[in-house]
């Protein structure tokens, strides 16, 4: 399913090692109640930096990435995004999330809103952006994503690698510095994927910051600087795309390879 | 079936041709639901001779023996002699022409009866806005805040030189309509409010929300309103006053707001988590999100049992009774004491139920449309 991509040649890294770090994970922790879910998870994405992050499932790479724009919060440890630390301070949460997209796996599109109007409401609400401005912005976006003639339909007409597509759209009409995917094509039909991970790929050559949670192999060795294994809330392995999928040094990692591989 | 199928060539195409008469039209229609065996058939003809017999029972009752208006003697009292000896087999309609009036207005002043008609019309034309999704904006509060001093001006009068009427002498459908407009236009906000409250992280509000909830939802009506009209003046210092029809609004507007708290929650509750995190990741605030993406959603889910409830209470106003407020059915009642029209009773709930049915049939038949309106988007 993704041979076609291993062939392409790996986009040009755009990693700016010159300025901060766009995202800090220092010693996390964080618990479901007696659950120990995430257990000192370090991680420094530099700007422009692609990471793909992998695992069983269960190995709390999802709740990771929701820690980063706090749809969960973690325990113990300092996150840092774009320089700000996130706490209870709901001023710095509302400017971490503005400059924070996120995909989900379930799109999670408002149904009872058209497509356009999914992709103007924080602009207009959050950005105060003029109407007029914000729709055209989300005009712009919905061609880049390659669907504008859907724009007056309504989400639950669309196919669902359409509705991937204006999900990312959406996040990317407040235009953040940061894009977080979770899963993002793990609730698609094989044949929608490509579509999905294209606008990733074109997304990824534009120099976007993103860290992505996959289980796309050939998107991880197109696109990523780096690969992140997870398993049991640690971050087990971490390194090029080459170093991780090549040449794994643990025994977990091996194993998780061997049955990626196997399932497809 | 499937041999037919197999059997036809493919490289022909096959037609698109019309279904036979047999299985489309009203004689297939009459077949499968009313004939479909002996059984059926003779239970359709069974219930369709007790059908025919009870219909032509009642119009015999209702028009052909009925009798619609009776002579007053020189005193102006009715002289139902004509009536009685109907004995039953026909309608008095002659009880509604004659206290109509009453019935619908109480006992407001006669001279001034056209003042509470005009609120009624005021009323339903309020509703028919309201209704109009044209109006759905800003324009409708002013609508509303016109409409209702009016209709307060009109029912007390002492302005623009019509003569005071004071609360106690309201009666009939005007009190209907404002105790379930009011009740209503009170509780449906409040009640919003009370559903995202119990919902709230901070514990405060959620436990006043669930002890409100919980404590009105579990008295009955009837006490709630006792309590409004008997137990409530205790508590107030001497000589302050809250009149009576206030109180009971009050008391409506809270066991309202209660019920309907918990059908705005159920709508609440019905809502993917994804949709609260995909507006929480936007950036979107509490009062953004739940303006813009929560309420319209979780309202369009219940709005069945909403209006299932609004219609409940729209009925239920008329146990203000027992505190002896003149609503639509106590001045229907209080209509039929004098000994004249004693033993019409059954005239009289007919003609005052289907005043309540024409309301609430209203309310059923344009939450229908408003339903299948709003969910176009769940159409593919």
């Amino acid at each position: 399913m993704s041979a076609a991509l291993e062939t392409v040649a790996h986009v040009a890294s755009s990693v700016r090692t010159d300025a901060p770090p766009a995202i800090v994970l220092d010693k996390v922790n964080k618990w479901f109640g007696a659950l120990h879910v995430l257990r000192d998870v370090d991680l420094q994405v530099a700007l422009g930096e692609r990471v793909v992050v992998c695992g069983p499932s269960g190995s709390g790479k999802s709740t990771m990435i929701r820690c980063i724009n706090r749809l969960e919060t973690h325990q113990e440890g300092k996150i840092l995004v774009d320089g700000i630390e996130l706490s209870d301070d709901v001023r710095a949460l509302d400017a971490i999330r503005r400059e924070v997209g996120m995909v989900f796996q379930s799109f999670n599109l408002f149904p009872h809103l058209s497509v356009l109007e999914n992709c103007t409401l924080a602009p207009i609400w959050v950005r105060k952006m003029p109407k007029k401005d914000a729709e055209e912005l989300a005009m712009e976006y919905l061609t880049r994503v390659k669907i504008p003639e859907q724009a007056l339909k309504y989400p639950g007409q669309l196919s669902g690698g359409q509705q991937q597509r204006v999900a990312i759209a959406r996040a990317l009409c407040m235009k953040p510095k940061i894009m977080l995917f979770d899963e993002p094509t793990s609730a698609l039909d094989p044949e929608m994927i490509k579509e999905v991970l294209d606008t990733m790929v074109m997304l990824a050559a534009e120099g976007m910051t993103m860290i992505c949670v996959t289980h796309e192999m050939g998107f991880a060795r197109q696109v990523a600087d780096r690969v992140v294994f997870m398993d049991r809330g640690e971050v087990v392995e971490s390194g090029t795309p080459e170093q991780v999928f090549n040449d794994p040094k643990t025994e977990r990692l091996q194993l998780f390879l061997s049955q990626i591989l196997r399932g497809h | 079936m499937s041999d037919i199928t197999v059997n036809t060539p493919l490289t022909s195409g096959s037609e698109h041709r019309a279904a036979p008469i047999s299985a489309i039209g009203p004689v297939a229609w009459l077949r499968e639901n009313l004939f479909s065996g002996w059984l059926s058939t003779a239970v359709t003809l069974v219930l369709g001779y007790l059908i025919i017999r009870a219909v032509m029972g009642f119009v015999d009752w209702a028009f052909i023996n009925a009798i619609w208006s009776v002579p007053l003697n020189a005193n102006g009292v009715a002289q139902t002699q004509a009536c009685r000896e109907l004995h039953g087999s026909g309608a008095c309609w002659a009880v509604v022409t004659e206290k109509h009036r009453f019935m619908l207005f109480g006992t407001y002043p006669y001279e001034q009866h056209w003042r509470p008609a005009v609120v009624c019309l005021l009323f339903i034309g309020l509703f028919i806005v309201s209704a109009m999704r044209r109006f759905w904006n800003w324009t409708l509060i002013p609508i509303w805040m016109v409409t209702l001093t009016a209709i307060g001006m009109l029912m007390w009068g002492g302005v623009f030189g019509l003569p005071f009427v004071q609360q106690e002498r309201w009666g009939g459908l005007p009190i209907t309509l404002i105790l379930s407009t009011f009740g209503l236009a009170f509780a449906f906000p409040l009640s919003i409010l009370v559903a995202l409250g119990r919902r709230s992280n901070l514990p405060a509000i959620k436990v006043l929300c669930v002890v409100y909830v919980e404590l009105i939802r579990g008295v009955p009506l009837i006490s709630l309103l006792f309590m409004a009209s008997v137990m409530f003046p205790l508590f107030l210092p001497e000589g302050m006053n809250i009149d009576k029809l206030l109180r009971a609004q009050i008391a409506i507007i809270l066991f309202a707001g209660a019920y309907l708290a918990e059908v705005v929650r159920a709508g609440l509750q019905s809502l993917p988590k994804g949709q609260y995190e995909a507006a929480d990741a936007m950036g979107l605030s509490y009062w953004q999100k739940t303006g813009f993406i929560i309420l319209p959603q979780a309202l369009r889910m219940v709005i069945p049992p909403l209006v299932n409830t609004f219609i409940g209470f729209f009925k239920d106003t008329s146990l203000v009774l027992i505190i002896g407020i003149f609503d639509l059915l106590t001045a229907g009642k209080t209509a039929i004491v004098e000994p004249a029209w004693q033993g019409f009773g059954v005239e009289v709930y007919i003609f005052v139920g289907l005043i309540y049915l024409v309301f609430c049939f209203a309310m059923s038949k344009y939450s229908q449309g408003l339903e299948a309106d709003l969910n176009r988007h769940r159409r593919r």
